[in-house]
């Protein structure tokens, strides 16, 4: 892929676009291609398919070296190539089809997923080469100064800001503009942001930030502002505890639009018999939006909710990106990542560990609420 | 129906176990190739040769310049790499076995740290030689970790110096100080002399905002508590809260966090933070600034053409003189520089790695410009500006004690990590007791 990527830059600006263009048609052609033999019988086929199923996890993993994404192609075409042979109800031996077709992905995961986790723990209960077991020496640690606590901290207070106020933001811009002229438009305005990778996000927002002294010419907006309104520019990104709140409005920023388009959709299958029921015993816009819609899109909610909330807990590039984690912004990850380039293996496993703790409870209700939506259709 | 779904169950489970079974199998070492008894062997001799640095730009353009009639000479072609993300990547490559042949680090810590692990050759005979013959013992203690030498210096340059206008201070009729305590009143004096703050400072530098102030602590750690002091404080056999260390933080703070003296065109105390470290270097050029601390290299800044074009000299527009001692006479100087270590040990790599530790090599870089070396058989009159030529007798003067800058000595996550937000957080006006407790937390385990 970067090999690929290198030999295009090499040529001339107007020749790279329509090379660009014809490799990303040529992949969506080939994944038509494969959608169009899945269903059908014959040995030709089952071939193709059971070469799909091994050559295209080993082409993810050549071109971008990570066997996660690897693990992750193979387990979506196995899962997507046999759920089409099932359909279609013509393949036999169907737990032969199983194995053979998910094993790839089983394999890959236990590689990228399973055997990493497992390492990690052991190593946060080591010392930082590795070669002596410290008990919880790792975690008393990170508990027990300043910069660990305050890392935890921060962490949870992403978690607890970011995934409501998103929320609320996405929920009622949906509700405002639904069924208004020019809804189309309204809601690719707010979600641009999610386009935006995290790291040009932050660059974007630390130029809004920026801060000149008194006197000089802002180069920031928000400084700018303030100077216009009269006021003292200000160090938005320096004076702790607020410096994380202006970090959270980041986040906050790209994940409303997310928020709001599958709430939307959501609101969009909300029965318009029980709202015009709920209108005839006399209830009012309030109250059918508290009683009727909200009840109807829990199951939405919740999805969003739980995603956003992984993803705060996860936050790294924006933290990196725009303080390095100074002036008490560090979050876990950051954390993870700084010990982890110092040679600090365990305490970055310990962090990785107490993040990993974090994550767990708000997967597991995740997929409780899942399994319950199951037992009600 | 259980026992359907049981069945279903089992295969992939089972597929499962196996497979982690399997995989349990290879342990991964957290060292280098083999864990114990070094690196082994590494590298081939393909006819190139690539280099692993931070020296980017001009610079970079420079280093390549000095090497091009050598790399004719030899068949060998050097393929330089620059990162300015380099002390977080070097660690990454090592530890991901993508490692380039040869790498020039400006932080001994980070390369004892990696030398502790297995990853760096041991210097070659030649280079060892090299070593002997042209570098100081101290400068050779810098490159030594445990009993094995792992590679010669590169480059150097003085640090504490305090730039000045020469005109400004006839203008006010103060002189050059020579002890610390003249240094005070010389600043309290220029303060009411001008009625506005007399220092500029600036901490900002991205990733690694706060290391400008570092070398603040360091020169006054040296300074008053002596050579000794600060090579247990480096090695932390006494801790950041050592009394040794919280005077010198008091002391700096005596200039830094004192809202009349500080800081001159950019704001109050706290802007001290939010200032990059460059751009006191106009501050300095249009005269709202009299006095700033910083290193041999900031001519570069000064005389930048952004920053207004002021020149540099004995009788020029902006001169330094070096930060007083206690008592007046002192000799003791903090400084930074490169050491070149090696990953791999092919012949090429070797060839290469000899030729960078010689006077050869450093005669024909400084000649370029813009640098110095404290290689011994360096001709002073190879240096390019006057700052350039007063750090070359400094660090050839043999009364000098010399000492690198400590924040480079230490462990990366203390000396490129902790030391500097524990910087920005004591200008935030973190208490001083706070603020060292909480480095010395962050000291790595064993």
């Amino acid at each position: 892929m970067s090999a690929f990527l290198a030999w295009i830059s090499t040529l001339p600006a107007l020749a790279q676009i329509p090379l660009v263009l014809l490799a990303f048609f040529a992949v969506i052609a080939l994944l038509i291609f494969f959608l169009e033999v899945a269903p059908r019988t014959g040995r030709k086929f089952t071939i193709i398919r059971a070469a799909a199923c091994v050559l295209i996890p080993g082409l993810v993993f050549l071109t971008l070296g990570s066997v996660l994404w690897a693990a992750a192609a193979a387990t979506l075409f196995g899962a997507l190539f046999f759920y089409l042979d099932y359909r279609s109800k013509q393949g036999a031996g169907y737990l032969f089809q199983l194995v053979g077709f998910l094993s790839p992905a089983i394999f890959l995961l236990g590689i990228g997923l399973i055997y990493p986790t497992i390492q990690t723990t052991i190593q946060a209960f080591m010392n930082s080469r590795g070669t002596r077991f410290v008990g919880l020496e790792n975690f008393i640690w990170i508990f027990t100064q300043d910069t660990g606590i305050r890392t935890v901290l921060n962490t949870v207070v992403w978690v607890l800001i970011v995934p409501v106020v998103s929320t609320i933001f996405g929920l009622a811009y949906a509700v405002f503009i639904d069924k208004s002229r020019g809804e189309k438009f309204f809601k690719v305005l707010v979600f641009m942001p999610m386009a935006i990778s995290f790291v040009g996000a932050s660059i974007i927002w630390r130029f809004v930030y920026a801060v000149r002294p008194a006197g000089q010419e802002q180069i920031g907006l928000l400084n700018q502002v303030v100077v216009w309104l009269g006021g003292e520019p200000v160090s938005w990104l320096s004076n702790s505890p607020w410096n994380t709140f202006f970090l959270i409005v980041v986040l906050i920023w790209i994940q409303t639009g997310f928020a709001m388009v599958i709430l939307s959709a959501a609101i969009k299958g909300v029965p318009l018999e029980q709202l015009e029921a709920a209108e005839l015993d006399g209830t009012n816009a309030w109250q059918r939006f508290t009683n009727v819609t909200v009840p109807g899109i829990r199951s939405s909610l919740v999805v969003v909710l739980t995603t956003i909330s992984i993803a705060s807990l996860k936050v790294f590039d924006i933290v990196r990106t725009m303080t390095a984690g100074a002036n008490e912004t560090s979050v876990i990850a950051n954390e993870m990542y700084s010990q982890w380039q110092g040679f600090e293996v365990g305490r970055s496993a310990a962090f990785a560990v107490v993040l990993f703790l974090m994550v767990l409870p708000i997967v597991i209700y995740n997929a409780r609420q899942i399994k319950k939506q199951r037992e009600i259709r | 129906m259980i026992s359907h779904h049981y069945r279903r169950a089992i295969l992939p489970i089972a597929t499962l176990g196996i497979a982690s079974l399997v995989l349990t199998g290879c342990a991964s070492g957290s060292g280098g190739t083999d864990g114990a008894g070094g690196p082994g062997d590494a590298g081939d001799a393909d006819g190139i040769v690539t280099i692993y640095g931070t020296i980017a730009d001009t610079e970079a353009e420079l280093l390549e310049e000095s090497w091009a009639a050598w790399e004719d000479e030899n068949g060998i072609d050097i393929q330089y790499e620059a990162s300015k993300e380099f002390e977080a990547q070097i660690s990454i490559r090592a530890q991901g076995g993508n490692a380039p042949d040869l790498a020039i680090f400006p932080q001994p810590g980070l390369l004892a740290d990696l030398a502790s692990r297995d990853y760096i050759q041991p210097a070659p005979e030649g280079v060892k030689a090299n070593v002997e013959e042209y570098w100081s013992a101290d400068w050779a203690n810098y490159a030594t970790t445990g009993d094995t030498l792992y590679g010669a210096p590169l480059m150097a340059s003085v640090k504490g110096f305090v730039w000045y206008s020469p005109a400004q201070f006839a203008e006010w009729g103060v002189e050059v100080p020579t002890t610390w305590d003249e240094l005070l009143t010389l600043t309290q004096t220029i303060a009411d002399e001008t009625g506005t703050a007399p220092w500029c400072a600036g901490f900002g530098s991205d990733a690694a905002t706060g290391w400008p102030g570092t070398d603040w602590v360091e020169d006054l750690v040296l300074r008053q508590a002596g050579p000794e002091t600060y090579d247990k404080w480096v090695s932390n056999e006494i801790p950041f809260s050592d009394p040794a260390i919280v005077s010198a933080f008091d002391s700096v703070g005596e200039i830094l966090l004192n809202p009349e003296f500080v800081n001159a065109g950019f704001g109050d105390v706290k802007s001290i933070v939010t200032t990059p470290f460059g751009d006191p270097a106009r501050a300095l050029g249009d005269g709202t600034c009299a006095l700033h601390h910083q290193a041999s290299f900031f001519d570069g800044f000064i005389q930048d053409p952004k920053n207004g074009n002021a020149t540099v000299g004995p009788d020029a527009d902006i001169w330094a003189f070096v930060t007083p001692s206690v008592e007046a006479g002192g000799n003791a100087v903090t400084g930074g520089g490169e050491i070149v270590g090696a990953f791999s040990n092919d012949e090429e790599t070797i060839k290469v790695q000899e030729f960078l530790s010689s006077p050869e090599w450093a005669n024909t870089r400084v000649k370029l410009g813009g640098v110095i070396s404290a290689n011994n058989g360096l001709d002073p009159a190879s240096a390019s500006s006057p700052i350039l030529q007063q750090a070359i007798t400094i660090l050839q003067d043999p009364d000098t004690t010399f000492r690198f800058d400590a924040s480079d000595l230490m462990p990366g996550v203390v000396g490129a990590g902790s030391f500097w937000t524990g910087m920005v957080d004591w200008i935030n006006g973190k208490s001083t007791e706070e603020v060292l407790s909480t480095i010395d937390a962050s000291w790595p385990s064993e």
